[in-house]
């Protein structure tokens, strides 16, 4: 990510000196703080007040262009940071008090991290004389979140906090993004000092992200791609953060190499080009999986081979070489070893790479994905309401997937979706097809359920010209539901679809596959959701029916200002297909049937019926006992009987 | 499997061995010894990493190393011609009938002594890893009371040095630095 977008900076208005001359002006800690955030291009801050940041809040009555967003949590305040940054690739700030404030912002930090989302929390903490003390609201948070940052400070004196704040943007933002957190104890927040701003270059001995690839490993990668007869990018989050989305397209297209995605690699091409295959993993397309698996060369770029994209790893993509472009070493070998590795900016490395690939032929190559792609299409639920039906559709029942394929219909595809985890999030990564960089948002490292309303509400405040969804469960929508306060409160036209089937529905289907169909803990009893929104003035509709959805979408649609909301009550046991069980091999899916296969299995199970009472279940043992290392023919077999 | 010798040069800044540790418990590694100093520049201090592993491990804790803000060069002393020492100070058992045998002991390897009691001599030994092995060996029978070893320090030979320059403390920060690591 470059530093452009520091560019932005507003003129710094100082309180103390109106005409806002460049010599040294006296200011206290806290005065700096907000200084800082004006040179580094922040407009909004998130955030909750709170005892040992205090002196921060008050001067930032001084600065009223810094627009300051009251969460009703800190784990909101993260979430809504890092959805800001997300939507634009601008640094997301958030602000936290010390002690139980800093410790809500963790798991939004850690979200961040995992997805190398770039935040700066700036964090009070008690005064540095009594650090160590087991100070009332005192928590060693650059101890906690030491692992889950990219840098971490705390400032102990105020000489170095202006040079702490520009480090923190810096390294936020800068080569592989990721969270920063800024510990600023009381004291050195009302301490006075001289402030000038520093404008020398920062130099960091110990860090400096990598640019250009070297020419000899540029050299070998050509090579491989010369001698692929059946290659495959694997685009990730990298190609949108370094915005090489058209370097990519155009390497796609010059040398004919189809492109799988990962889940926050959606964006990172349209998928409506014809050489986007759709997402890989395991909810993945079955032909893209079964691409990768058949593959001769992987072209990795800007994607770290996590284990919901690679399944098993001794069997994955035994026969091919590989090609892996990423700006952080650590990530080259450390799941896959690759033939040749490529550190780099991805803009700058796929430059390199484009001035000397070849156009090749691939079509035998596609010819055999387009047969899998074929297979795939039969066993396609959601079809357009007037087209025929798979058989497994129950009659009058509303489909997550359904919802989310008209919502895609209804935008025209064009918003910016912000999903939480679980099973509608892997139906948006299905079935809405995203044409632009940073269009998608979820939480796809660390899953963290209670991320898509508050992240939604930092997206819209992002982007305000662009249409913003908020698609979440009812599960991960009651873990963060008190930011309907803030959206209201800051009136964010964002519009929430619940996908709403009472039950953790992922973890629901693991139940049903792995655990004997215990569905322990999952089935939830919710509130009225439309009443609860109303309760806080947000106009609602409840779907329950396919046909509703149009009109649902349009009303929403219709409101421009303050969130919406919509109660889609679909399906209880609805099942994401296909689907990699944690371990197997990656082309080893559950699928859904085929129409044909379906109604076969239909027969059996009608004469199955009619026959004697077969032996009771108790008799045979279970095969295994349920656990994560799964048994897919078992599980095929129960997801024969849940066509859905 | 091989010993991996890693030297780091790291901003002498609060926090920095807990970050170093903190890494490796995070990913895993397993140290065999990590010794930490000050250097010839009060803005860096040099750690020493040994690690038993083979060489894609090692590779990654580079990599993972190089990843840390404040750590400003890593090398794999192990792969050029460097000098290795450690020290240990072992209290050996030492009566007055057999003081001079371990006495005897310390002059064949060059340890010196450094306290005597009536029942105890301390021993300052200095070397390769290989030879404090073996000299505890042989004073082990005598009954070793405590021992205390530094871990490991090296350096290249000659010309072979760890980069710093680009490396400009930082005038503020300066400070605040301290040499708490």
């Amino acid at each position: 990510m470059s530093d452009e977008n520091a560019a932005t900076n507003r003129e710094a208005v100082n309180p103390r000196n109106g005409d806002g001359g460049a010599d040294a002006v006296v200011l206290t800690g806290a005065e700096i703080v907000c200084e800082c955030l004006l040179h580094e291009g922040v407009d909004i801050v998130f955030g909750y007040p709170g005892g040992a940041i205090l002196p921060t809040y008050d001067a930032l009555t001084k600065y009223p262009q810094l627009h300051h967003v009251l969460t009703r949590h800190e784990q909101g305040a993260s979430h809504m940071a890092d959805g800001y940054a997300r939507a634009t690739g601008k640094v997301g700030v958030a602000m936290a008090t010390s002690g139980p404030g800093a410790t809500n912002l963790v798991t939004g930090i850690a979200t961040a991290m995992m997805d190398s989302s770039p935040i700066v929390c700036i964090t009070g903490q008690v005064p540095t004389g009594a650090i160590g003390s087991d100070a009332f609201q005192e928590t060693d948070v650059t101890g906690i979140t030491l692992p889950i940052t990219k840098h971490n400070y705390l400032v102990t004196s105020i000489d170095e906090l202006p040079e702490v704040m520009r480090e923190a943007f810096h390294i936020a933002r800068t080569g592989r993004p990721g969270p920063v957190l800024v510990d600023i104890p009381k004291d050195v927040q009302i301490q006075e000092a001289e402030f000038v701003y520093p404008t020398e270059p920062i130099q960091l001995a110990g860090y400096s992200p990598p640019k250009t690839a070297r020419a000899r490993q540029v050299a070998a990668a050509l090579e491989l791609i010369r001698d692929s007869k059946r290659p495959i990018i694997l685009a990730g989050h990298g190609i949108s953060m370094a915005g090489a989305n058209r370097e990519l397209a155009q390497l796609a297209e010059k040398a004919q190499i189809p492109i799988a995605l990962t889940l926050l690699g959606k964006g990172a091409i349209s998928e409506h080009h014809p050489l986007c295959l759709g997402m890989m993993g395991m909810h993945g397309g079955a032909e893209v999986n079964h691409a990768i698996q058949q593959a001769d060369l992987l072209i990795a770029l800007g994607m770290r081979f996590d284990d919901r994209v690679t399944g098993n790893l001794a069997t994955y993509a035994r026969d091919s070489r590989k090609i892996h472009v990423d700006i952080d070493p650590s990530e080259i070998n450390k799941n896959v070893t690759v033939d040749v590795g490529i550190v780099g900016d991805l803009g700058e490395v796929l430059r390199q790479l484009l001035d000397r690939v070849e156009r090749r032929p691939n079509e035998a190559w596609f010819d055999r994905i387009a047969e899998w792609r074929a297979d795939s299409e039969l066993r396609e639920i959601v079809r357009p309401a007037e087209a025929p039906q798979h058989p497994a559709v129950p009659e009058g029942k509303l489909l997550g997937a359904q919802v989310i394929r008209d919502l895609f219909e209804f935008t025209a595809g064009g918003a910016i979706t912000v999903t939480d985890v679980g099973q509608h999030q892997m139906w948006e990564a299905q079935y809405y097809q995203h044409e632009r960089p940073h269009s998608l948002i979820t939480s796809g490292g660390l899953g963290t359920m209670g991320f898509g309303l508050p992240a939604a509400i930092g997206a819209k405040m992002s982007r305000p010209d662009q249409e913003v969804w908020a698609i979440v469960g009812d599960g991960g929508f009651q873990m963060t539901m008190m930011e309907l306060a803030t959206a209201v409160q800051e009136r964010v036209n964002v519009h929430i679809a619940i996908i709403n089937n009472g039950f953790l529905g992922m973890v629901r289907q693991w139940q049903e596959f792995f655990y004997e169909e215990r569905y322990n803990q999952t089935p939830m009893v919710n509130p009225d959701f439309c009443k609860l929104a109303e309760a806080y003035g947000i106009p609602t509709v409840r779907v329950t029916e396919r046909g509703q959805i149009e009109e649902a979408v349009n009303a929403s649609r219709a409101q421009t200002a303050g969130p919406t909301l919509i109660d889609f009550v679909v399906e209880k046991e609805e099942i994401v297909f296909p689907m990699v069980p944690a371990g197997a091999d990656l082309d080893d899916m559950i699928r859904r049937p085929t129409p044909a296969e379906f109604e076969q299995q239909r027969r059996g199970r009608a004469v199955a019926a009619k026959a004697p009472e077969p032996q009771t279940p108790e008799s045979t043992p279970p095969e295994s006992k349920p656990s994560e290392s799964e048994e897919p023919a078992a599980a095929a077999a129960l997801g024969s009987r849940f066509g859905v | 499997m091989a010993k991996h010798i890693l030297a780091a040069l790291v901003e002498n800044r609060p926090g920095v061995l807990a970050r170093v540790a903190n890494l490796f418990r995070r990913r895993s590694f397993n140290i065999d010894s990590l010794s930490v100093g000050r250097t010839q520049r009060d803005e860096m201090s040099r750690m020493t990493i040994v690690m038993e592993s083979d060489s894609a491990e090692a590779d990654r804790l580079v990599k993972n190393l190089y990843k840390l803000v404040d750590v400003v060069h890593v090398d794999h002393l192990h792969s050029q011609p460097s000098v290795v020492r450690e020290m240990a100070l072992v209290k050996v058992k030492a009566s007055s009938e057999n003081r001079r045998e371990v006495i005897q002991l310390c002059d064949i390897f060059r340890a010196r002594i450094i306290d005597v009691s009536a029942e105890s001599l301390v021993v300052e030994i200095t070397g390769e890893e290989e030879k404090l092995e073996n000299f505890t060996e042989l004073v082990r029978p005598f009954g070793i009371v405590e021992m205390v070893r530094t871990g490991m320090i090296a350096l290249g030979r000659g010309g072979h040095t760890l980069k710093d320059e680009g490396f400009k403390p930082n005038r503020s920060r300066a400070a605040a630095r301290s040499n708490v690591l």
